[in-house]
């Protein structure tokens, strides 16, 4: 739990208003505000199907919100030219759920490539800056693999190298835990925290580990069916009594009681469509 | 009852039909805007920082055109082998078995030779940039790239446009050559002339039109196989079995377009 981002009065890095998502007609974040300040890490935590994972989405910039506004470093990504948003995306980084590494290069590849399409450095350079970032992840040595070669923790080490390769303002990370053992994901969470004090960066996690969330988090975005259900710290989410939010932390299942209507207009519906 | 199932299966018929046309519409605005964004970056890519690597380029004129060299040197050969014996037998009844090298001569050049070159393509390539596309989709590579700032278009569809457009005519004119390679041989076989007097009949019957049209439907082709692969090859989902349906979907489509787009073109050149 670290509290390097309290207090901070400066300028958001992400902030997200009354933002609406749908699914063809289905509703998937409903009302979403957020702020992230520089150097926090905050960690939006859900259920399956919370929209947490479409949240990161729309953060990213890969699908356009139906309502609301998201601000990337004091600029709607709504209003941006592509030239703007091409800026915006050399000052983030994403370290995807799978690693998301291309497959037909080696690791050092991957970590150079957004060096060779941004920057003018020359092949040492280049080379020097991505060695440097394996360093950091602890891959020193395994630039040459190709990553179908690396175990689970690898990949994500690999990713989170390229993720910050930039040196980015804000790393994005999906589920980093996601498919680790658990003393491999512990190194993980230790590597995020390390990442974060050596780096001015503001991370945001979308993650639903609750032990890797308390580890990292500076504050917790709780969201389920795509609402926001409380925004605060580690110590004000453990301690909160919304009883989803407690049924989430003491992994409680929930069920729901069916409406007997409801439940026989799903049936029926269309069955005289033939 | 009766009447109202009817009424229901019309129903539901006329809305098959038209969502196929409206997803057929979609298609084909996804493939102008596929086109038109490859063209853009191929031509001002360099000067937005964005440029398209000649060594990408090079790397996609070897995969698809060098590596399609055996194919087509022996589907074309083979193709004009099977013209010259088909037709010295036609004509044989009629006594004009010597018009066989005219006939190769026009039909390899306008029409033959760039459709072999354009199906080796297409199942070559069609379906292993679709299959390579539509992998790098599902495994978020291709999210991984825009999000880095990279256009996916650029890095991934202009390089094959290129490569398809330097590569296709020149396998036109590769295909047509052994073609009528193929054609003399048999013709020399057949019609006891030899291998001088039959390039001559060839260079004679030919005008630089019948080239032309080749190579300007070899130009088409190009276009058509690199859209209608990309474009399968993201828009592909559903885990391995999707990614099975979208090549298939992508070689067959590829094929189709070539055959039609040449049956139109040829009707228009052919005035």
């Amino acid at each position: 739990m670290n509290s390097a981002a309290s207090g901070t009065s400066s300028q958001p890095v992400i902030e997200v208003n009354n933002l609406v998502t749908y699914y063809g007609d289905q509703k998937i974040l409903d009302d979403v505000s957020l702020s992230v300040a520089p150097g926090e890490i905050m960690v939006i935590m859900g259920g399956s199907g919370s929209g947490k994972s479409t949240l990161l989405r729309y953060l990213l910039g890969l699908h356009r919100a139906d309502a609301g506004d998201i601000r990337l470093f004091g600029k709607s990504i709504d209003t941006l030219s592509s030239q703007e948003w091409m800026e915006i995306r050399k000052r983030i980084g994403v370290s995807f759920q799978g690693g998301a590494l291309f497959n037909s290069m080696t690791v050092g590849e991957n970590v150079q490539m957004p060096l060779r399409e941004h920057t003018s450095l020359d092949e040492n350079t280049i080379k020097i800056m991505s060695r440097m970032k394996l360093e950091v992840v602890n891959l020193a040595g395994f630039e040459h693999l190709m990553p179908a070669q690396l175990s689970g923790g690898m990949t994500k080490r690999a990713a989170l190298a390229r993720a910050i390769v930039m040196d980015p303002g804000i790393l994005f990370f999906d589920e980093p835990s996601a498919g680790l053992d658990p003393v491999v994901a512990a190194d993980l969470d230790n590597l995020i925290l390390r990442i974060r004090d050596a780096m001015p960066v503001s991370m945001v996690v979308v993650t639903h580990e609750l032990e890797s969330a308390f580890k990292i988090a500076d504050r917790i975005t709780v969201l389920d069916r795509g609402r926001i259900l409380m925004v605060g710290s580690v110590e004000e989410v453990r301690n909160s009594d919304n009883p989803r939010i407690r049924n989430l932390l003491t992994r409680t299942s929930e069920d729901e009681p069916v409406d007997v209507d409801d439940y026989l207009q799903r049936l029926t519906e269309g069955a005289m469509r033939f | 009852m009766a009447a109202e199932i009817q009424a229901s299966r019309f129903r539901l018929l006329t809305e098959q039909v038209g969502r196929k046309f409206v997803s057929g519409v979609e298609d084909f605005g996804y493939g102008a805007a596929l086109l038109a964004e490859s063209v853009f970056w191929l031509l001002v890519g360099r000067w937005r920082q964005q440029r398209v690597r000649l060594s990408a380029i090079v790397q996609e004129m070897m995969d698809i055109g060098v590596r399609a060299i055996p194919v087509v040197v022996i589907l074309a050969f083979a193709n004009g082998a099977m013209m010259a014996m088909q037709g010295i037998y036609t004509l044989r009844d009629f006594g004009a078995e010597s018009q066989v090298i005219s006939g190769i001569a026009m039909s390899v050049t306008r029409e033959f030779g760039v459709l072999i070159a354009g199906i080796v393509v297409a199942g070559r390539s069609g379906s292993a940039i679709a299959a390579r596309i539509g992998t790098m989709q599902m495994a978020q590579e291709i999210d991984a790239l825009r999000v880095m700032g990279v256009s996916p278009v650029r890095y991934l569809v202009s390089p094959i446009l290129a490569a398809m457009l330097i590569m296709m005519p020149m396998l036109a004119i590769l295909s047509d050559t052994m073609a009528i390679l193929g054609g003399g041989v048999i013709s020399v076989m057949e019609l006891h002339i030899n291998l001088d007097t039959y390039t001559t009949r060839v260079f004679s019957e030919l005008v630089p039109g019948d080239i032309f049209q080749g190579l300007i439907k070899s130009v088409v082709f190009a276009v058509l196989i690199t859209l209608v692969a990309t474009s399968n090859g993201f828009n592909a989902s559903g885990g391995a079995e999707g990614l099975g349906r979208a090549t298939t979907r992508s070689v067959v489509l590829c094929i189709a377009a070539i055959v039609v787009a040449d049956m139109i073109f040829t009707f228009f050149l052919s005035r």
